[in-house]
C-alpha cells in the first residue's frame, strides 16, 4: 500500500539551507549535503530543494549542487524554483533530481507543463502552487504569482481551482499547495484550502505551509485525503525528528514508510 | 568474474544517482551510448527519466535498440527503461524493444495518478536471485504514470489501483519499476543481486 509521504523543504539559497517566515528574512540553518544527509537518514522519504534566489533573479537554478546532493542521497528529490524551460529542467534532471517543480513560470506561460510532460513524463512535473489563504474566505482563493520575493509578489488572476484543473489537464504529476498566511506560522495546515484542491484533482497532493506539531502531520492526512506533507521549519529546528513522527502516525493508524 | 557494468546513456536520464549508486555498493559502472561498449559489458542497466517515445526514438538513433537486443548478459531497465522491455507503450503509442512479451499501459486514475511514493511488494517468485533478501515489508520508491501488466514474467507485483508488475525476468532480461537508486537500504539490496547474477 502507498505511503503517505513526509518531505523536508530545504529553501536554498547560494548553496546555504535557509529559513523565513512567510518567506521573508531568512537565515542561515545549514549546509545542504549535510541536512540532505541527515534527512535520509532520519527516514525522510522525499526532500524538496527550493532555490529561492534562483527565480526571481531570473537566472537558471545551478546545477553544481544539484549533482552534489544527487551523489550523497538514496531517496527521491525535487527541485524547484528557475526552471522556465525544458533546457532547464533537463539540466537539472540530468544532474540528478527525479522531478523539478514550477510555479510562476507556469502562471506566466502555462504551456511550460504540457512541454515538460510530452519530454519528461507526468510524473516528472510538479506545480507548485502558493495561495494566500485568508485574501477572499468566500470560497474563491487567487493564485499568487512570484512569492519567492515578497516585493514582487503579486496576484497571477488565476482563480486557485480552476488553475489546479488547468494544470492537471496540461499533464501535471503533482501539485504542491503553499498556504502563504500559515507559512513559518507553525498552526497547522490550511485545511479548507486543501479539501477544495483535493476535491478538484486526482493528482498526487502534497500539503505546504503551517506544520508546528506532530498533531498537525496526522490532521492533514486524516482530513484533507494528501498525500504528502511539506515542512521545513519543524525539521530544521530539530522540533520534530523524522522517526519520531512516522511513529506518531503509524500509531495512529496513518500508513508511512517506517 | 569481474563486474563490468554499463549504464545506457541516452538522453536526459538521471544516470548520476544510478551510478553513485552502484558506487555505493563497490561497483563502478560506466555511463556509454555506444552500441560496442554496450555488448563489451557483464551487465547493462537501461535506465529511464522521461516519456516512452521519446526514449525510444533516442536509443533507436543510436543504434542502441539493436545492441540491447543483441546482448545477453543481464540487463536491468529501471522504471521507463522497464517499460521499453516492452512490445509497445501506450504512452504515446509506441513500439518498444520487444524483449519481454506484453504491454505498458496507463495506470488506473484512481486512487491517484501517477503513482508517486514508496510501496510494498507482493513477491510472486521470491526464490529468485533478483529477490534475494527482500520481502513484503521491503519499500521501494515508484514515480510512474505507466506499468507494464502482472504477467509470467512478474516477479514481484505492486498494487496502485490495480496490480501491476514491479519486479520481471525473463530469461537475462530484468526489470524494476521502482528506481533502486532511490529506495534506500531495500533498493541497495536489489542492485547487488543484479550484479551478483
Amino acid at each position: 500500500m502507498l505511503a503517505r509521504r513526509l518531505i523536508p523543504c530545504l529553501d536554498v539559497a547560494d548553496g546555504a539551507v535557509v529559513k523565513g517566515v512567510r518567506f521573508r528574512d531568512h537565515r542561515v540553518v545549514g549546509d545542504v549535503i549535510e541536512l540532505a544527509r541527515r534527512y535520509a537518514a532520519d527516514g525522510a522519504d522525499e526532500l524538496v530543494f527550493y532555490d529561492i534566489t534562483a527565480s526571481p533573479e531570473r537566472r537558471r537554478v545551478g546545477v553544481a549542487w544539484v549533482e552534489r546532493v544527487a551523489r550523497e542521497l538514496d531517496i527521491p528529490f525535487c527541485v524547484a524554483g528557475g526552471i522556465r524551460s525544458v533546457a532547464d529542467a533537463e539540466a537539472v534532471l540530468a544532474a540528478g533530481a527525479d522531478k523539478v517543480s514550477i510555479n510562476s513560470p507556469a502562471l506566466a506561460r502555462p504551456a511550460l507543463v504540457d512541454e515538460l510532460a510530452a519530454r519528461f513524463g507526468s510524473q516528472c512535473v510538479v506545480v507548485g502552487i502558493d495561495v494566500d489563504a485568508q485574501a477572499d474566505d468566500h470560497g474563491t482563493w487567487r493564485v499568487v504569482a512570484d512569492s519567492g520575493k515578497p516585493e514582487q509578489a503579486s496576484d497571477s488572476g488565476r482563480d486557485l481551482l480552476a488553475w489546479v484543473r488547468e494544470v492537471d489537464a496540461r499533464g501535471a504529476g503533482e501539485i504542491v499547495l503553499n498556504a502563504i498566511r500559515n507559512d513559518g506560522v507553525r498552526s497547522g495546515y490550511a485545511h479548507m484550502l486543501l479539501d477544495a484542491v483535493r476535491a478538484a484533482t486526482d493528482l498526487p497532493l502534497v500539503a505546504s505551509g503551517g506544520a508546528g506539531a506532530v498533531e498537525h502531520f496526522g490532521e492533514v492526512f486524516e482530513r484533507c485525503g494528501v498525500d504528502a506533507a511539506l515542512a521545513a521549519s519543524v525539521f530544521h529546528a530539530g522540533e520534530i525528528r523524522i522517526g519520531d513522527l512516522k511513529r506518531y502516525l503509524a500509531a495512529r493508524g496513518i500508513v508511512v514508510r517506517p | 568474474m569481474n563486474v563490468r557494468a554499463l549504464i545506457v546513456a541516452a538522453g536526459g536520464a538521471n544516470y548520476g544517482s544510478l551510478c553513485e549508486a552502484c558506487r555505493r555498493i563497490g561497483v563502478d559502472a560506466h555511463l556509454s551510448d555506444d552500441p560496442a561498449r554496450i555488448a563489451d559489458a557483464t551487465h547493462v542497466i537501461l535506465p529511464g527519466v522521461g516519456a516512452a517515445a521519446q526514449a525510444m526514438g533516442a536509443l533507436r538513433a543510436r543504434g542502441l535498440d539493436r545492441a540491447l537486443r543483441e546482448l545477453r548478459r543481464p540487463l536491468l531497465g529501471v522504471c521507463l527503461g522497464m517499460q521499453l522491455l516492452y512490445e509497445h507503450s501506450a504512452e504515446g503509442d509506441v513500439d518498444g524493444l520487444g524483449l519481454l512479451r506484453g504491454r505498458v499501459r496507463r495506470l488506473p486514475a484512481a486512487p491517484r495518478w501517477p503513482h508517486m511514493g514508496w510501496n510494498t511488494l507482493a513477491p510472486r517468485m521470491a526464490d529468485h536471485p533478483l529477490l534475494r533478501d527482500i520481502g513484503r515489508d521491503d519499500w521501494f520508491y515508484f514515480v510512474h504514470g505507466y506499468a507494464a501488466d502482472d504477467d509470467g514474467a512478474t516477479l514481484a507485483a505492486a498494487e496502485h489501483g490495480a496490480p501491476f508488475a514491479a519486479v520481471v525476468a525473463r530469461g537475462h532480461v530484468h526489470g524494476t519499476q521502482f528506481h533502486p537508486e532511490k529506495s534506500a537500504a531495500a533498493g541497495r539490496r536489489l542492485l547487488a543481486n543484479f550484479f551478483a547474477l
